[in-house]
């Protein structure tokens, strides 16, 4: 428990120049807020009166002491182009990226890991070289293209996949919010037209993430497998008769998982910083899309927002990632 | 376990025998429209407010008065000139025309059930004024502009005393601005320091508009659900409204041919070129020009080289108007070049010009004006009309080369473009302008008077033209009238601070079983006039 | 690192071969593109708008009429550009401050950690996006923020393989031998951590690509009507859905190609470089 403390404390600097670095950044913006805010018909008075009113004519310092004070007092600001509070945007979109990348990390895990073992069981084969290439392939391609490709294929050409508009078809009511995941909410809820919605939904946007983290999961199982196999206990085991089906999962794989769990943590916290395009394309109505409108519109607040939480929990994933680690491997020690 | 099971399968059957009809029962009094942008805020007179927020104001408010109806091109579209009663049952103008009378319905409610009275209008009038910014400034061009002139007489009667003749005053009243809030509910909801409840209005409405605001996810869709109560014109025919934002342009359009959405209005033209010609015959495409507004290139008269005239002019016959016109706008415009030299014939707005595509004409003019090479310049455009504008600045980037103009393309963002426009330093650039009241000189007035308004990018300043818009603006004598808006007009194509491209058409495309499609100058749908079959 | 083991991992790894020649195929066209396109990239009279693949434009026209063969074999040279410019400027920097932490430690070893984790704590892409959006649209500035958001790998692997070998024999030896600490680093170590960089280097490069075309796509990268894989694709994104697919898929697929080859051949070096560690 001490240790985790220490660790989020040392994570504290991190944040504040996360803080900072963005304050800057957002001010730096060309965009003139007040004169995008005061609408398309205002005159120059009318804008130096929005220039006041959102307090942005007050000097650089005294507007960064400010916005650390509300921070403090739990007040993230307001954006000005939903006129909600960043705090309960967020929290209306944070849980729609979440089970977005999560679903969309179960779908690359139950692609990669049996990938990466046929590759590690074979290597330098054809099989070998034909994971490496496509995984390979799948993490060449930009998400944004993926998706139209997707979408194009699936939806428009062969109507399998649902229109990519949202998170649940338009005439399907969404389920009552009990943690903001409509796959976990409908299962509360037991509605299970929302639920077949809501899957069907998820599963060309999902798809696409997870094309983009194949490479890493599968390279990650197989280096790992390699390492495993060629060890002492397997050799002793296959030595002692069991069958090689047996050998493979029961040993070898819940063996060589360990890192692979970490490499998903990494994974994890890079792709929803990163599922910004992917989210344009599918109108997911995440974080990343609010964050790219937001960062077009000078719209300060949830830019630094987002920037914000998305730091928050690179820093809780990196921590969880250490525990896991110790938890399901006693011999590395947390440091602090 | 066997419990869980009945269980499970019960409800699976219940389901897969009552959702098909429930859901069809649904989707015939439901309309789902997708578009690029939603609401920002409920109310219209919140700061920033931005133009969807106006479709929220005329669906769930109800104004004293709304507009007749006409057809153009076939489409019903709104008669500017006939005003129609809606909360206000009718209305009288003093025999001096200096104040004006209404006579409330007595049956209106608003949508918590309370009565409409003519204090609920008044504190609405006020704080139309109160509120500042875009709301102040729009009932100030109807010479609206003191609490003053704003009287309830007694519970059913309101009144509006005129500073001045305005032939303005009464259509600003049908405009979505002065919309009607519920005074009772939203001074409840009001504190000390915000008077005018503008923080609660803006997540919440207080109308009693045909449509209410069942949900509202902003940056994600709005619901609207019918007001079964509304007394101020027939009952709309949809019980439910979706208006989804889906940014991908390419999206709608799918989802509008594969018939998962009833209506869009807001896609590339090419799309709307494409789907018009459609020929599975499942989709409508409605098209009608848009109003008191242009396409143009604009230059900054201010600095060199732009300053000089002929070099303007020089411009003028570079622009490639046929490759733009099919390549930019996929013919989803209407020409505004190649006209008859010299003089415009009528007081018609927007105006055709006399230039057309010419090099060797623009080389000597340009020749002329002392730039036989060329020089080099900026072009900008708005990144939020790129769909238009960056083709439009390719193809004028490449007609300018051959003039020997190396041009710098700059897109614009958002945030900035507002900003750049203030400024007024950029040297040439594309943009469009409406004007919501339909007179030329409104026009004029926010685009080349030398008061300077925002929109008067170019700095242009000629006290002949202020003197023409200022006369027209109120002249009573039509035939003067005429003259004077045919003079600022001819300023305009000589002097050229900006070159008229195009008039921009408004499309919409829907589904073969919408009907009721109306054009409003606000350019939002007007879902009370809608049905599905 | 000679000729026979070279043969050898391209034997063991044929993929590798493919992406090497790949490559040297993509510099080429980087080189002499200009030579072989068939038309001028921002001429928009090479054909109609929107034709498909035809014997005239091999890849088709875009919405301007412009030969898309043409203008993705000239994109090769500005995207090849941005993303050598930007990895190099990382890897100059990165490196020199990560070596420069290893080998000495202390304050410049806390400082530059701090940094390079605050950098990480950013989304990334986004960080990307807020800088090009602050400095605005420019080549320059697509390189200047792709460089910055990869700098912490090049620290962190530099500082890593300095730090390994600070106290190494070799490194002892010249020190006694009365190096200066400098000489020491610029002559003995980071000639030394320099593979393990150029696998980094490799990757790097795609993922730069990527960045770019990213960025482009958001209508935060190059500038109109300049020729860049991303901002083709991105064009072409509005005409898939309306049948006239060639106008994304050619740049997409060439995009693709590109970041490919770099992946493949990062692999690839790591095998030549240190056979163990393959993945």
């Amino acid at each position: 428990m001490k240790l985790i403390l220490k660790r989020l404390l040392l994570a504290l600097p991190n944040l504040v120049g996360v803080i900072v670095v963005t304050f800057v950044l957002t001010r730096a913006l060309p965009g003139d807020p007040a004169a995008y805010f005061a609408g398309a018909a205002a005159t120059p008075e009318a804008v130096a009166q929005v220039r006041t009113q959102l307090g942005l004519d007050r000097p650089m310092f005294e507007q960064f002491l400010s916005y650390v004070s509300d921070l403090a007092k739990g007040d993230w600001g307001v954006s000005l182009a939903t006129g909600q509070s960043v705090i309960s945007e967020l929290k209306g979109r944070l849980p729609a990226s979440l089970e977005l990348t999560l679903f969309g990390l179960v779908l690359a895990v139950s692609v990669a890991v049996p990938l990466g073992v046929l590759a590690a069981t074979r290597p330098n084969s054809a099989w070998d070289h034909g994971v490496r290439a496509l995984t390979t392939a799948g993490v060449s391609l930009p998400t944004f293209f993926t998706g139209l490709l997707l979408v194009y294929v699936f939806y428009y050409k062969l109507g399998w996949a649902p229109s990519p508009s949202g998170r649940i078809d338009a005439f399907v009511s969404s389920p009552p919010t009990v943690t903001g995941f409509y796959i976990i909410d409908s299962l509360i809820a037991g509605d299970f037209t929302a639920l077949w919605a809501s899957i069907k939904q998820l599963i060309l946007p999902a798809g696409t993430l997870a094309l983009f983290v194949l490479a890493p999961l599968a390279r990650m199982t197989r280096a790992s497998m390699l390492g495993v196999l060629s060890s002492d206990f397997i050799r002793t085991a296959r030595a002692s008769g069991l069958t090689p089906m047996t050998v493979l999962y029961t040993y070898a794989l819940r063996n060589a998982l360990l890192p692979v769990l970490t490499t998903l943590g990494m994974v994890f916290s890079f792709l929803l910083g990163s599922n910004v395009l992917v989210e344009k394309v599918f109108a997911w109505p995440g974080i990343g899309s609010f964050a790219i409108e937001s960062l077009v519109a000078s719209d300060y607040a949830p830019v630094q927002g987002f920037v914000l939480s998305m730091a928050l929990l690179y820093v809780l994933l990196n921590l969880l990632i250490d525990l896991a680690y110790t938890w399901l491997d006693p011999r590395i020690a947390l440091e602090g | 376990m066997s419990m869980w099971k009945h269980a499970l399968f019960g409800a699976a059957v219940a389901l897969a025998v009552s959702l098909p009809a429930q859901a069809q029962d649904a989707r015939k009094e439901t309309l789902l429209v997708v578009n690029e942008t939603g609401p920002n805020s409920l109310d219209i007179h919140a700061v920033g407010a931005n133009r969807p927020s106006y479709g929220v104001a005329w669906l769930a408010y109800d104004r004293l008065m709304s507009f007749g109806r006409k057809t153009v091109n076939g489409v019903a579209y709104y008669d500017y000139t006939k005003l129609t009663p809606e909360l206000a049952e009718s209305w009288e103008i003093a025999k001096d025309g200096m104040s004006v009378t209404f006579k409330l319905r007595r049956d209106a409610k608003f949508h918590d059930g309370s009565p409409v009275t003519a204090a609920d209008v008044k504190w609405s009038y006020d704080r139309a004024l109160a509120m500042g910014g875009f709301p102040q400034f729009q009932m100030m061009a109807g010479s609206l502009e003191k609490p003053e002139q704003f009287e309830a007489v007694d519970t059913h009667t309101f009144r509006v005393k005129f500073l001045k003749k305005d032939k303005l005053s009464m259509p600003d009243m049908a405009v979505p601005v002065p919309s009607i809030y519920n005074a009772t509910l939203a001074k409840k909801n009001a504190t000390a320091q915000d008077p005018w409840a503008a923080a609660w209005l803006k997540n919440n409405t207080a109308g009693g508009g045909a449509f209410k605001v069942a949900s509202w996810k902003p940056g994600q869709e709005i619901v609207y659900e019918r007001f079964d109560d509304w007394k101020s014109g027939p009952l709309p025919k949809l019980k439910r409204v979706i208006q989804r934002e889906v940014p991908s342009a390419g999206t709608r359009r799918a989802l509008i041919e594969r018939g998962d959405a009833d209506m869009s209005f807001e896609m590339p033209p090419k799309d709307f070129a494409l789907l018009s010609q459609e020929k599975t015959g499942n989709l409508l495409v409605k098209s009608t020009p848009v109003e008191n507004a242009l396409w143009y290139i604009g230059m900054n008269v201010n600095n060199p080289p732009f300053n000089n005239v002929k070099v303007r002019q020089a411009i003028a016959y570079a622009v490639p108007y046929e490759k733009m016109f099919t390549r930019a706008f996929y013919g989803r415009a209407i020409k505004l070049w190649g006209g008859k030299p010299g003089p415009v014939a009528t007081a018609a707005w927007p105006a055709t010009h006399g230039y057309n595509t010419d090099i060797a004409k623009a080389k000597a003019l340009l020749a002329e004006a002392g730039y036989p090479n060329g020089f080099e310049t900026t072009l900008s455009f708005d990144l939020g009309q790129g769909t238009v504008s960056e083709p439009m600045a390719v193809l004028l980037q490449e007609s300018l080369a051959e003039l020997g103009i190396k041009a710098t393309i700059n897109k614009v963002p958002g945030a900035n473009w507002r900003a750049q426009m203030l400024k007024k330093d950029m040297p040439i650039f594309i943009n469009r302008f409406g004007g919501w009241l339909n007179y030329p000189e409104y026009f004029f007035f926010w685009n080349f008077h030398s008061s300077d308004p925002v929109f008067n990018t170019s700095g242009y300043k000629n006290p002949k033209m202020d003197a023409l818009i200022e006369k027209a603006r109120y002249e009573t004598d039509p035939k003067k009238y005429d003259a004077e808006v045919k003079g600022f007009i001819d300023l305009l194509h000589t002097d050229l601070p900006r070159i008229p491209v195009a008039q921009p058409v408004m499309d919409v495309v829907m589904g073969k079983h919408v009907s009721g499609y109306q054009y409003w100058f606000h350019i939002q749908p007007d879902y009370r006039l809608i049905e599905k079959q | 690192m000679d000729m026979k083991h070279f043969k050898y991992v391209l034997k063991e790894n044929p993929v590798t071969g493919f992406a090497f020649v790949l490559f040297g195929l993509f510099v080429l066209l980087a080189i002499f593109g200009p030579l072989i396109a068939p038309f001028d990239p921002l001429d928009s009279n090479a054909g109609e708008p929107l034709t498909p693949p035809s014997a005239q434009n091999w890849f088709g026209t875009d919405s301007f009429g412009r030969d898309i063969f043409s203008r993705v074999i000239i994109a090769t040279r500005l995207d090849f550009g941005i993303a050598l410019s930007a990895v190099l400027i990382s890897f100059i920097i990165g490196s020199s401050i990560g070596c420069a932490a290893g080998f000495w430690g202390g304050w410049l070893d806390r400082v530059s950690s701090r940094v390079a984790d605050t950098i990480m704590a950013f989304p990334l892409f986004v960080l990307a996006m807020g800088i090009v959006a602050a400095l605005g649209n420019t080549v320059g500035n697509v390189i200047y923020a792709t460089a910055i958001i990869n700098l912490p790998f090049y620290m962190r692997v530099a500082r890593a393989e300095a730090n390994v070998r600070r106290n190494a024999g070799f490194i002892e030896a010249a020190r006694l031998a009365g190096n200066h600490d400098v000489r020491i680093l610029a002559v003995h170590i980071f000639p030394n951590i320099l593979p393990p960089m150029m696998v980094q280097v490799s990757l790097n490069m795609g993922w730069a690509i990527l960045n770019a075309a990213g960025l482009s796509f958001i209508g935060l990268g190059v500038r109109p009507p300049e020729a860049e894989w991303g901002i083709m694709v991105a064009e072409g994104a509005t005409y898939i859905i309306s049948g006239e697919w060639w106008v994304a898929l050619f740049p997409g697929a060439v995009l693709m190609l590109a970041v490919f080859c770099f992946n493949l051949m990062g692999d690839g070096l790591r095998d030549l470089i240190d056979p163990r560690r393959r993945t």
